[in-house]
C-alpha cells in the first residue's frame, strides 16, 4: 500500500515539519519509494523468530533507587544559551495554545 | 461556559454511566525514574536535572530498580498478572512540559495487567476490573505567565523540569458498568482505595491536593438496553476524592442533556474546575497519534518469577479488608470510623496509636479532635505532626488514670508540639500534674465551702446541681490542675 500525500503531509504536521505545497509534492512520492524498499522485510517468514528488543540481547539493566548530588551549576550557561529564551531559572517558552472558540 | 444539565434521576432513568479512571501515582522514590536527580519537590527550578531528564544528545537512562519493584507490587495489589517480559516505549509528542519531545512510557506490554480490585462503596462490595498498570515518567511544571494565568490567554509559559522523569504508574481501568446511581461514589471509592492501597504498600506519599496522585475521569452514557458504549468525555485536572465523584455526577448530567436534545457528545478533553463543572481543555485537533516505538534506550525488564512470588507474599493488608477489620475491632459509631477514613493518615495514627496501649475511642477523640484541629492551623498532613502515635497513647493513658485532665492533656500537646520534649518533659517543665494528693484538695474543698455557705446550704436541701459552681472555684484555685469528677466527690461527701 502506497503512502499517499495526504498520509505524508500528516506525519510532517505531526514531526512539526512545514512543507510547502511543492516541498509535499516532491517529497511524498520518494518517501513512498522509501517505505516501499523496506517494505519487504514484512514479507519475510517470522513466525519462530522472537522480536529484536535490543541489539545487545541482554535484559534487566537497572539502577540503585539513590539520589546523586546534580551538577546543575555547570549545566546552566548551556541551558541559558541553547534555550529559546530564559526567565527566572526557567526556560521560557512561547505562548502554547491558541484562543479557542 | 456554563452547560445545560440534566436532572440526576432523568439521567439514570434513561442511560446506563460507563466509567473509567486513568490515575497516575508518582512513587516516592529517592531518585528519578532513568537518573540519579533527586525528586524532592519544592527546591529551586531546575536544580534537580541532568543530561539524561534534559534528554541531551548522548545521553542515556538507566532504569530505577525500587520504581520496578513498586510497579510490580501496585501490579499484585490490585490482582494484576505481572508481565514476564516487557519493555518501554516512546510516546512523542510536542509541548514543552518535555525537552525530548516524547514521555518515556509503556504502550503494549504494561508490567502488570488483567486485575480486579473489590472495593467498598458505602458498605456494599463493587468490583472494578483493571485493565493495567504501566511505569512512565513525570513531566515539567509550566507556568503560564500573563492573562488571567490560564493557558489559554497567556502571553508565554516558563518550564521547570524537577519533576520531569519522576516515576509514574499509571493506572487504568477497564470500562466499569453496572453502578448506575452510584458511578460516582464508585469512582471515588475506587480513588480511595488506591490511594489506601499505594500507601500502604508505602510507595507513594499518595496525597491528592500535592499532586502525588492525579485522577483522568472518563464517563459516557449507554442508552438502557444499548449494549453500544456511548461517546466519552475525558476530564482532567481532578484531584481530590470530592472532586472524583462530583465530576462523574457532572459529566453524567451535561452529557445527558446533550443526548436528551438529540446531540451528540463530542469526544474530548475537559478541565474540571474548582468551582465544580467543566470545560473543553486542550482540543484534540486530530486523534492523538503518539507514534509509539519500543524505546531504544532501554532494555527489556524480565522480572525474575521467584522473585515477583516474594513480593507477592509481602504484600501488606488489602485496605478494605484492614478497613472491616478495624471497624469491628474498634467498636466506633460507623459515622465516627467513616470520619476517620475521610482523613488522610488518620487510620494509620490512630491504629498505631492503639498499638501503643489506647484506647480506640481515646486515640480518635485526640486524632480528630485536638490534633486534626492543630494540622489544620499548621496547613499540614495529621502525619506531619511533629508527635507520635506513642507519645499520644501516653497521653491518653495519663488521662484515663487521672494524671492529667483534658484540659491539661492539651497543654502537653502544646509542648510536645512545641518542641520541648517528651510528654513526661513537658509534663514536668510545666507543671502540669494533675493534684491527686487528696490533702491539697480538700483544703481547697474547705476553703471554697467556708466562703460559700448559701451554695452549701442548697445542695444539702438536695439541689446538687448547685454543685458546679463550687467545683469551678477549687479548679480555680487548683489552677485547674485537678480531676473534676474527684474535686466533685469531695465536695458531695462534705456536704452529706
Amino acid at each position: 500500500m502506497g503512502l499517499t500525500r495526504d498520509d505524508v503531509a500528516r506525519l510532517a504536521d505531526l514531526a512539526r515539519i512545514e512543507l510547502t505545497p511543492d516541498e509535499l509534492a516532491h517529497l511524498a512520492p520518494q518517501i513512498d519509494v522509501i517505505v516501499e524498499a523496506v517494505a519487504g522485510v514484512a514479507e519475510v517468514k517470522d513466525d519462530d523468530i522472537p522480536p529484536l528488543a535490543h541489539p545487545l540481547g541482554v535484559v534487566n539493566v537497572r539502577r540503585a533507587d539513590q539520589a546523586l548530588p546534580t551538577d546543575w551549576q555547570a549545566l546552566r550557561p548551556v541551558l541559558e544559551q541553547d534555550a529559546p529564551a530564559w526567565q527566572d531559572d526557567r526556560f521560557r517558552v512561547p505562548r502554547i495554545l491558541e484562543e479557542e472558540e | 461556559m456554563m452547560n445545560d444539565l440534566m436532572d440526576f434521576d432523568e439521567v439514570l432513568a434513561r442511560f446506563e454511566p460507563v466509567i473509567g479512571l486513568e490515575v497516575h501515582v508518582e512513587l516516592s522514590t529517592a531518585s528519578k525514574m532513568w537518573c540519579g536527580c533527586s525528586t524532592t519537590a519544592g527546591a529551586e527550578p531546575n536544580t534537580h536535572v541532568c543530561p539524561v531528564c534534559l534528554g541531551l544528545p548522548g545521553s542515556l537512562p538507566v532504569v530505577n530498580q525500587s520504581a520496578i519493584e513498586a510497579a510490580i507490587r501496585i501490579g499484585l495489589m490490585l490482582n494484576c498478572s505481572i508481565a514476564s517480559w516487557c519493555r518501554f516505549a516512546r510516546k512523542n509528542y510536542f509541548y514543552p512540559d518535555m525537552t525530548k519531545d516524547y514521555q518515556i512510557s509503556q504502550y503494549d506490554e504494561p508490567i502488570a495487567f488483567d486485575g480486579t480490585v473489590t472495593i467498598d462503596v458505602g458498605g456494599e462490595p463493587f468490583t472494578v476490573p483493571i485493565e493495567r498498570a504501566h511505569m512512565e515518567e513525570d513531566a515539567g511544571k509550566l507556568t503560564h505567565i500573563g492573562g488571567s494565568g490560564r493557558i489559554q490567554d497567556a502571553d508565554y509559559s516558563l518550564a521547570d523540569y524537577n519533576r520531569a522523569g519522576v516515576p509514574l504508574i499509571e493506572i487504568v481501568t477497564k470500562p466499569v458498568t453496572g453502578a448506575g446511581a452510584r458511578a460516582p461514589e464508585v469512582a471515588r471509592a475506587y480513588m480511595e482505595f488506591l490511594r489506601d492501597a499505594v500507601k500502604a504498600l508505602g510507595v507513594s506519599d499518595a496525597r491528592l491536593e500535592r499532586g502525588n496522585m492525579r485522577c483522568d475521569v472518563n464517563v459516557s452514557l449507554m442508552p438502557i438496553g444499548s449494549e453500544v458504549l456511548g461517546t466519552r468525555s475525558e476530564t482532567k485536572n481532578v484531584n481530590s476524592l470530592r472532586t472524583v465523584e462530583e465530576s462523574v455526577r457532572y459529566e453524567m448530567r451535561r452529557q445527558g442533556a446533550i443526548l436528551a436534545a438529540g446531540g451528540r457528545v463530542k469526544q474530548e478533553t475537559r478541565h474540571w474546575n474548582e468551582a465544580g463543572y467543566t470545560t473543553p481543555g486542550r482540543s484534540k485537533e486530530e486523534a492523538e497519534d503518539y507514534r509509539y516505538f519500543p524505546e531504544p534506550d532501554l532494555v527489556p525488564v524480565a522480572p525474575d518469577a521467584a522473585w515477583v512470588e516474594q513480593l507477592r507474599e509481602s504484600l501488606p493488608e488489602n485496605p478494605v479488608s484492614r478497613r472491616s477489620r478495624l471497624r469491628a475491632a474498634w467498636g466506633l459509631a460507623d459515622r465516627e470510623f467513616d470520619d476517620v477514613v475521610g482523613v488522610d493518615g488518620a487510620l494509620d495514627l490512630i491504629d498505631a496509636t492503639v498499638a501503643a496501649g489506647a484506647s480506640p475511642a481515646g486515640a480518635r477523640k485526640w486524632w480528630m479532635g485536638e490534633l486534626a484541629r492543630r494540622a489544620n492551623e499548621q496547613g499540614c498532613g495529621l502525619d506531619e505532626l511533629t508527635i507520635t502515635p506513642k507519645q499520644v497513647a501516653e497521653i491518653q493513658d495519663l488521662v484515663e488514670t487521672g494524671a492529667l485532665t483534658d484540659r491539661l492533656a492539651r497543654e502537653v500537646f502544646d509542648g510536645v508540639l512545641g518542641g520541648e520534649g517528651t510528654p513526661a518533659q513537658v509534663i514536668e517543665a510545666r507543671g502540669l500534674a494533675v493534684v491527686s494528693d487528696d490533702g491539697a484538695l480538700a483544703e481547697a474543698v474547705q476553703a471554697v465551702l467556708a466562703a460559700n455557705p448559701d451554695i452549701v446550704a442548697k445542695i444539702r436541701d438536695g439541689k446538687t446541681a448547685a454543685a458546679g459552681a463550687l467545683i469551678g472555684q477549687v479548679m480555680g484555685r487548683l489552677q485547674g490542675k485537678a480531676d473534676a469528677a474527684r474535686v466533685r466527690e469531695l465536695i458531695m461527701e462534705a456536704c452529706a
